[in-house]
């Protein structure tokens, strides 16, 4: 690894007081320093070990360039370069890289200590001093006199919440959340259509308030909805209501605490409020897309500042909607769909399949405009105390979708424009048709919610198929 | 001290372009008519284009494939390659 600064040849040992192996050492590095000119550098006590001359690592350049994890770690340098490292203490290790014999006087074999460069508690902050290179971001000064929370307001940065400030530190930070190189791009984003790079998706995941662990689903969620199926483009522009709803799966979504169970739609889960966050911020502030600009939304919806959920895998009777749509449950995954608000389907009567179907067929035909078929897809969020109802019956995921189908088709007669004495519908000459609410794969189940309570939710969506937007499922990579 | 920020936004720095003059008359230019395939937006442009050739202008209709999508690059270039003026209607 390069250095900051040039490392005398020969030999190179660093050490810290605070460690009893550094300390038990010391009579070997005299040895070594008279016999062969051995150079230490010290990363606590300055005058540490006495009478070897120590070079304090003060701001620990040396030890992080080095990628020293352990003191004691002894190096040796020719040219500049290291050739040669052994870490901790070991007698053989020792003798074998200095080639001189380092007595017996010592135990054969003792483990160092924590170097400081990668104490939890510094690791960040030298990371951003150090490694801060890596970064190719313009850098925005705020002055003293400033507030931060303020300054990005007036800079346009935010969704109308506060924002986290994007420092260095943080960055970096969540840059540990994948193995991707910051300069990676992994999407144009619309509606500037901007290459967006891994550092900058780690810049509004830090403002969004997520952790490094949410990145990768971050990254996914930006690689789905950057795709022509998606369009988030038009999703974007559209007069609808509509956003990118983030529906996770895997096991993943229990490894990061993802909330999938009361108040699954609800605050209070930092990870399905962040990820959705950074996503629109993203969106926002990378693509250009803001409100009363490209966004051209007649009233938008609360889930427009994020809206991200985990679907209820371990309580669910059926397979899940990434294992329905063609991957493994063990695969993290999300699954982005074009959504409006949720609204509440209520039975609280309903004991048997068919009389629920009847409800959810019922309430979904309301979608949009109940004249209006064929044009938009919707999400439903099946409620364990409602999916409890199918499942004693015996309904499987396929069953129930088709039962809700089967009570969704209407005489094209009930639907053209005019009929019921309602202006908006099907044109005339569609009258003769049977037509489906929705198209065949239009309603997309996820099983999700708290135990209590005979609800379920519907997410409407927007136009669907090529014209418009279509689901899509991508893995969550590294 | 103070605080540094990493910008979050895409740092584009947008080229300045200058606008075509208008022309002071249309009699004798070609118009593009581009439909943006929004519902009935059809109706609009006709009666658009009946008025633009009792000026004496040529008319050429144009039709993205969906109004939700930016119009292809390759419909850009056929406009702006055979039309001098082009009225784009935006949806609703």
């Amino acid at each position: 690894m390069a250095t900051s600064r040039p490392l005398p040849d020969g030999l190179v040992v660093i050490v810290k007081r605070e460690c009893a192996t550094c300390e038990m050492v010391v009579p070997v590095l005299e040895r070594l320093q008279a016999e062969a000119g051995l150079t230490v550098y010290t990363q606590d006590d300055p005058g540490f070990p006495a009478g070897l001359h120590p070079i304090h690592d003060a701001d620990l350049s040396v030890s992080w360039h080095l990628d020293i994890e352990t003191v004691p770690t002894l190096l040796r340098i020719v040219d500049g370069r290291e050739v040669d490292r052994t870490i901790g203490w070991s007698r053989p290790a020792w003798q074998a890289l200095t080639g001189i014999d380092v007595g017996n006087d010592l135990p054969v074999m003792r483990p160092g200590c924590g170097s400081l460069s990668v104490d939890p508690n510094l690791e960040h902050e030298l990371r951003a001093r150090f490694g801060g290179g890596v970064l190719r971001a313009r850098r925005v000064e705020i002055a003293d006199a400033e507030d931060d929370m303020e300054a990005m307001f007036d800079r346009g940065w935010t969704d109308g919440l506060p924002v986290v400030p994007p420092t260095e530190a943080r960055v970096l930070r969540m840059l540990t959340g994948t193995t991707r190189a910051p300069g990676d791009v992994v999407a144009i984003v619309p509606p500037d259509l901007v290459e967006v790079t891994i550092e900058k998706v780690a810049i509004n995941a830090v403002m969004a308030g997520c952790t490094p662990e949410y990145l990768p689903w971050v990254i996914a969620a930006l690689e789905a909805v950057c795709t022509d199926q998606f369009n988030i483009h038009g999703v974007l522009a559209t007069t609808m209501p509509v956003g990118p709803v983030v529906i996770c799966n895997g096991p993943g979504t229990r490894a990061i605490r993802m909330n999938s169970g009361m108040n699954v739609l609800g605050q209070g889960n930092r990870a399905n409020m962040t990820i959705g966050r950074a996503l629109q911020l993203i969106i926002r502030n990378v693509g250009g897309g803001r409100p009363g600009e490209v966004d051209r939304a007649t009233h938008g919806n609360p889930g427009k500042l994020s809206f991200c959920f985990a679907e209820d895998e371990l309580g669910s009777p059926w397979t899940s909607l990434a294992v329905e749509r063609g991957l493994s449950a063990e695969t993290d995954a999300v699954t982005v769909f074009a959504g409006e608000g949720p609204r509440c389907v209520v039975d609280q009567l309903a004991r048997d399949p068919d009389s629920l179907a009847n409800t959810f067929a019922a309430c979904l035909r309301t979608l949009h405009n109940p004249k209006l078929v064929m044009a938009f897809d919707a999400v439903v969020i099946m409620g364990p105390e409602h999916a409890r109802v199918f499942a004693d019956a015996g309904w499987d995921r396929e069953r129930v979708l088709a039962e809700i189908h089967a009570r969704l088709q209407s005489p094209g007669t009930d639907l053209v424009r005019g009929a019921g004495g309602i202006a908006e519908g099907i044109p005339a000459h569609l009258e003769h048709l049977t037509l489906p609410k929705f198209r065949p794969g239009g309603l997309l189940l996820v099983h999700a919610g708290g135990g209590a309570g005979l609800f379920s939710v519907i997410i409407g969506g927007w136009a669907n198929g090529e014209v418009g937007s279509q689901p899509v499922t991508q893995p969550v990579g590294s | 001290m103070s605080t540094v920020l990493l910008d979050p936004t895409n740092e584009r720095r947008l080229a300045a372009m200058t606008r075509c003059s208008r022309p002071a008359s249309l009699r004798g230019l070609t118009v593009g008519l581009l439909d943006i395939s929004k519902a009935r937006g059809d109706v609009f442009l006709n009666q658009l284009e009946q008025r633009l050739i009792e000026t004496g202008a040529t008319v050429k209709r144009f039709r993205k494939p969906t109004f939700t999508k930016p119009a292809p690059v390759d419909l850009r270039h056929e406009i702006a390659s055979q039309c001098q003026v082009v009225i784009e209607a935006l949806a609703d």
